[in-house]
């Protein structure tokens, strides 16, 4: 909402500089965003009179013009059309800054000679002042305007630019806003006075008007205007219409805008003989029902839109636009002027479903009061009256099926207190208020309030207390500590564990990634080798801003391939990184599972080369690690099984399985799916489910006793078969409970071990708790290991 | 040994030997120039062993007194050859210090470097800072219901303050065609959860993602971050959130930067607050980065208005409650000048690198 200083002074007296009165309002609730200066650099420009006008002697289209300038005068060419004896001129002075009308540049003017005659200073156009862009010719000040008077003085302005927030639609109003400054700056409020002289014939003889949606109309008023003429608008009229961001039309229009922007209370003037049938009835449009609106669309309305219609068509959708089979045009010579109240949320549901949003819309959808349809209809009467040369029919419509008393509402001291914290007396309170225009009925420490007709946002007593506090201002509530005991804390234990699992991972040189949660179906499609619906589908997006975010990811890994494809464009190095955050899973009838998942890539170099030696690439193992490290710090066991992830190579994956629940995976991505994604390297990937590994991870640890007797430790080289897995061996080993840990540390296949076979090598440490051992029991034991080994494993003890 | 010394001239001989010795020791200047001296004057066959091995053909008395003595040379000879060990093997330290030479301005072994992404820092940040003031950390839903993230919080359907939360709605329809499902566009929606869950005293912050239908651009982006908090007990008033929101503002962007409060609204508080800060770049002055006001708005605040307390099942005449909303994205950006959000999210490694 933009409101020029000017315009509020008329309401209000100003004694805060701009800058001071900006901050007040800011902080009371109605931020102002940005305050435009008209006139700030109108250093040298003052008002003048031209009084002669004679032809240049070198050129037929310019003149020689003499400006009285009250203390001087001055001679210089101009060239403009319109350029009359007697018109008042803004004048600038050799050294004006002033803006080119042909370029837009800012210049500084300096005297010249054009065409062989001297020049010393400039009448200047709108366009030049920064007004507007009209350049056609000199602007033309009204006649009294007083000569050798600063520009700046006269036409200078100050713009707010105020935020205005949804509750308050009094607020886009001029009268709303100087409202707010006479409670804050302790000024009287001066309204305009609206008083007419009405012609002798009755309005209701010309017009009736029927509500057939009364719960989508609370009121309805109307007056009607003839005999007037349609032309443009005042200056004065035009120019606080354009501060305000609203483009002149003609004076009727004009005046229904600037009653609007005064009041907040949105007018419409229907072109009075297109009424048929000298009936409006308001109704719910025929669905279907077609209205070709002011801008010339078509728009096709549902049953659930208010119309405005005589007895034949619509001639309005209320609220929202007129139509224009009742438009009002140069001819137009009678207006009937509608100054209604519609129901919020239905203009909100037509404006938004038409996609027309519109000044009259956004006040109506935030709930104006309906009190103020007369005044505003009464003021824009008067106006047209004044300005047109009307004639206001006598008495006016007012068919108001949805009046309401409000009831006065209680506010004791003990409650501000106990909300805000500080202690205000009733007469603060009383004060704060009556300054707003609530009417107070105190006692002794309570007071009854009603709400004064403008306002459409207070209904309870915590709604009188911001008021209070707005007022007297947020500063006055003191700062406290939070005294009252501390609740009880049931930390929730995926947070730890996602933060134990980010922080491991980063400790492991991975960084952390945040990809968007939406993907696309293209993309997901990426991550399959042979082409197949994708199932289940994902959750989509009704109405997805772009194709890339329509779903909701199932996965992390589909944006995490897209990311490490987007920097593989730039980074040649090695890459870890995961990200760790929800997939969505959907469910029928409800919410989706939402998992936490994390996921990781690593690809390319294990440690960059070094100055020296050799550059090692990131394998397989790597990638197994990482996971078995974090289960490992997470004080879980995983075990590794086979497993079938389409989008990992068959024989390079494995399934991480914790109790027998499959909660993972490690694997080399499908070079198919690497083509998709553009990227020519090999890629490792792990993922985990963190929502099913979380109960494995809450458990106690039990501390083990460091063991008190000597470890004996063996070797042993196996030649198995070279598809026996090394985990079934390990298994064999140390099912045994004399081992207290069995790890690989060779393996080999080629030279001496026979063609598929090959040779693992293990180092055995047995111990007992309670005593040192000796070598036969180690013997033992070892032949135990090595028989059960060949039984189940044909393993071969290798020599 | 054939001859037999007169105990005297042995005892003689012996002091001699030991100058002599020592003469040499001084002399050294190697440990291999060392050893030949050892071998010289203490091996095994040197003249003091052979005189020590004599001592057998020497009379009882004079056996005694040169036994004595050439025992007292050893003894001597050996702690100066220590000591002389001692002395060279220090001077060699000193020596292989100084010409032993690596350039230590060559790069160390690269070590893999992760890092957190920079919200997820200062998410731990924020919660770490309002834990320590008692509160708790919960989560809830991204994918939302209707209720929670509008109908509960006092915009129902047609509210004009959807229009500010331009939503990304889910394709689910019930039965009778409605489109209840959401993604949430603030975390406000767990404050609704939780006051129809918790019982009071409830201390709670709400971290998460939420979602708008915004078109990306270097100040909107169609997922970002925000952090909701809520507290409500019997006596909670503006002034406790004044303070616990100040005391977060104090640990957050430091000690000396000033902090405003202002009436604002929000449909679910009321009275509404906004809480800026003077503004990082220009500390007040106005500028562009905080619009020429020289305030930066951090975050929305203000008393749980009583329909929402009642609509969970919290009776408002016993219990008062505040609540607050940040986002967290504008943090990072304020605090490193980083002037585009989309980078957030567009996991660029050299972006994520500088934090």
């Amino acid at each position: 909402m933009k409101v020029p200083l000017k315009w509020l002074q008329e309401y209000v007296d100003i004694t805060l500089p701009p800058t001071d009165l900006a901050n007040r309002l800011t902080l009371a609730g109605n931020e102002v965003e940005g305050m435009q200066v008209i006139g700030g650099n109108w250093e040298n420009i003052v008002v003048g009179q031209v009084i002669a006008i004679n032809p240049h002697p070198n050129a037929d289209r310019l003149s020689l013009a003499t400006i009285d300038l009250g203390t001087d005068q001055q001679s210089v060419v101009c060239g403009a059309p319109n350029l009359r004896l007697g018109d008042k001129v803004a004048f600038a002075y050799v050294g004006a800054q002033l803006i080119d009308g042909h370029t837009g540049q800012v210049f500084r003017l300096k005297s010249a000679k054009i065409r062989g005659v001297a020049s010393s200073g400039m009448v200047c156009s709108e366009k030049e002042l920064g007004i507007s862009d009209s350049h056609q010719g000199i602007m033309v000040l009204p006649t009294e305007a007083p000569v050798g008077i600063r520009l700046t003085e006269y036409l200078g302005d100050v713009i707010l630019d105020l935020s205005i927030t949804p509750n308050r639609p009094d607020c886009l109003s001029v009268i709303g806003i100087a409202r707010e400054i006479a409670a804050l700056t302790g000024q009287n409020l001066h309204l305009p006075e609206v008083n007419y002289q009405e012609a002798p014939f009755p309005i209701d003889q010309q017009i009736s008007v029927e509500i057939l949606a009364p719960d989508l109309c609370p009121r309805y008023c109307a007056s009607l205007i003839t005999g007037i003429t349609v032309a443009e608008s005042p200056r004065w009229m035009q120019q606080r219409l354009l501060a305000c961001g609203l483009r002149p039309i003609n004076n009727i229009v004009d005046i229904t805008n600037y009653v609007m922007l005064e009041y907040s209370q949105p007018l419409h003037a229907f072109n009075y003989p297109k009424i048929r049938g000298k009936k409006i009835i308001v109704r719910r449009a025929n669905d279907g029902e077609v209205v070709v609106t002011l801008d010339g669309a078509e728009r096709v309305l549902s049953g659930d839109m208010l119309v405005i219609a005589d007895e034949e068509r619509a001639v309005a959708i209320a609220g929202v636009m007129g139509s224009a089979n009742s438009e009002i045009t140069p001819e137009t010579t009678s207006v009937l002027l509608e100054a209604a109240n519609f129901n919020q949320a239905s203009i909100h549901y037509t404006g938004s479903t038409l996609r027309l949003p519109s000044d009259a819309c956004m006040r109506f959808e935030r709930g104006i009061r309906p009190e103020l349809a007369l005044p505003a209809l009464r003021r824009a009467s008067q106006l047209i009256m004044q300005l047109t040369g009307g004639e206001v029919a006598k008495g006016w419509i007012d068919v108001y099926p949805g009046r309401r008393d409000h009831e006065p509402i209680l506010l004791s001291t003990a409650e501000v207190k106990r909300l805000l914290g500080v202690e205000f007396s009733l007469e603060q309170i009383v004060e704060a208020l009556t300054s707003l225009g609530f009417d107070c009925k105190p006692g002794a420490s309570e007071v009854w309030v009603t709400t004064p007709y403008w306002r459409s946002d207070i209904h309870l007593a915590v709604n009188l207390i911001e008021e209070v506090v707005r007022i007297l201002g947020y500063d006055k509530i003191p700062t406290t500590m939070l005294s009252r005991p501390l609740p009880r804390q049931n930390h929730e234990p995926i947070l730890k564990l996602k933060e134990e699992v980010r922080r491991n991972l980063t400790g492991y040189g991975f960084q952390e990634l945040i990809t968007y949660s939406l993907t696309s179906l293209e993309r997901l499609h990426k991550l399959l080798p042979e082409p197949h619906p994708i199932e289940p589908m994902p959750l989509r997006v009704a109405n997805p801003m772009t194709a890339e975010q329509e779903y909701l990811r199932p996965n992390l890994r589909a944006n995490l391939l897209a990311a490490l494809e987007a920097n593989r464009r730039h980074e040649d190095d090695g890459i870890r990184f995961f990200d760790l955050g929800k997939v969505y899973l959907p469910r029928p009838g409800d919410l989706p599972d939402e998992r936490e998942m994390v996921c990781g890539l690593l690809s390319r170099a294990r440690i960059e080369k070094l100055w020296r030696g050799e550059q090692e690439l990131l394998d397989f193992y790597d990638a197994k690690g990482v996971v078995e490290g974090l289960v490992s710090q997470l004080g879980v066991d995983a075990s590794f099984e086979e497993c079938r992830d389409e989008s990992l190579l068959p024989s390079k994956q494995t399934a991480i399985v914790i109790a027998n629940n499959r909660l993972g995976v490690v694997g080399e991505l499908h070079p198919k799916v690497l083509e998709a994604f553009d990227l020519s390297e090999t890629v490792y990937l792990f993922e985990i489910d963190l929502t099913d590994l979380l109960p494995f991870t809450v458990g106690h640890k039990m501390f083990q006793p460091i063991p008190r007797f000597p470890a004996i430790v063996r070797d042993i080289a196996l030649v198995v078969n070279a598809k026996v897995a090394h985990q079934k061996i390990q298994g064999i080993i140390t099912s045994f409970p004399l081992v207290a840990q069995a790890s690989i540390f060779d393996v080999y296949a080629g030279g001496q071990v026979p063609p598929g076979k090959k040779s693992l090598a293990y180092r055995i440490a047995f111990q007992s708790p309670t005593h040192t051992l000796t070598d036969e029991e180690v013997n033992e034991v070892q032949q135990q290991i090595l028989d059960k080994l060949s039984q189940e494993l044909r393993a071969m003890l290798r020599t | 040994m054939k001859e037999v010394f007169e105990t005297s001239s042995i005892i003689e001989q012996l002091e001699d030997l030991k100058l002599n010795a020592l003469q040499e020791l001084e002399g050294t200047n190697s440990v291999k120039e060392l050893e030949s001296w050892r071998v010289r004057y203490l091996g095994k066959k040197s003249h003091l062993t052979e005189v020590l091995r004599s001592l057998a053909t020497l009379p009882l008395e004079e056996r005694r007194a040169v036994g004595a003595f050439a025992n007292e040379v050893k003894t001597y000879l050996e702690k100066s050859l220590d000591k002389k060990r001692q002395v060279l093997y220090e001077a060699q330290l000193i020596s292989t210090a100084k010409e032993e030479y690596i350039d230590v301005t060559l790069p160390g072994r690269a070590f893999p470097v992760g890092r957190l992404h920079p919200i997820t820092q200062t998410l731990y940040e924020i919660c770490d800072i309002f834990v320590s003031m008692g509160f708790q950390v919960v989560e809830g839903p991204e994918v939302e219901w209707d209720y929670y993230n509008f109908e509960a919080l006092n915009i129902p359907e047609e509210h004009p303050a959807r229009d500010t939360m331009a939503t990304l709605w889910v394709d689910f329809q019930t039965d009778s065609g409605d489109r209840p499902m959401l993604l949430r566009t603030h975390t406000t929606s767990v404050t609704a959860r939780i006051i129809e869950t918790m019982k009071p005293p409830i201390r709670v912050i709400e971290p998460g993602k939420v979602y708008r239908y915004e078109a990306s651009d270097a100040t909107h982006t169609p997922m970002f971050y925000q952090i909701d908090g809520l507290v409500v007990d019997e006596g909670i008033t503006m002034a406790d959130l004044k303070g616990t929101l100040y005391e977060f503002a104090r640990r957050f962007f430091g000690e000396d930067r000033k902090v405003r409060f202002r009436c604002d609204y929000f449909p679910f508080v009321e009275p509404g607050a906004e809480m800026a800060i003077a503004c990082l770049t220009c500390g007040g002055k106005g500028c562009r980065l905080c619009g020429n006001s020289g305030w930066i708005e951090i975050l929305g605040a203000g008393m749980t208005h009583p329909q929402v307390l009642q609509r969970g099942g919290l009776d408002p005449e016993v219990y008062s409650s505040f609540a607050f909303g940040m986002g967290i994205d504008r943090l990072p950006m304020l605090r490193y000048g980083i002037d585009d959000t989309r980078l957030f999210y567009s996991n660029d490694l050299r972006f994520l690198r500088q934090f």
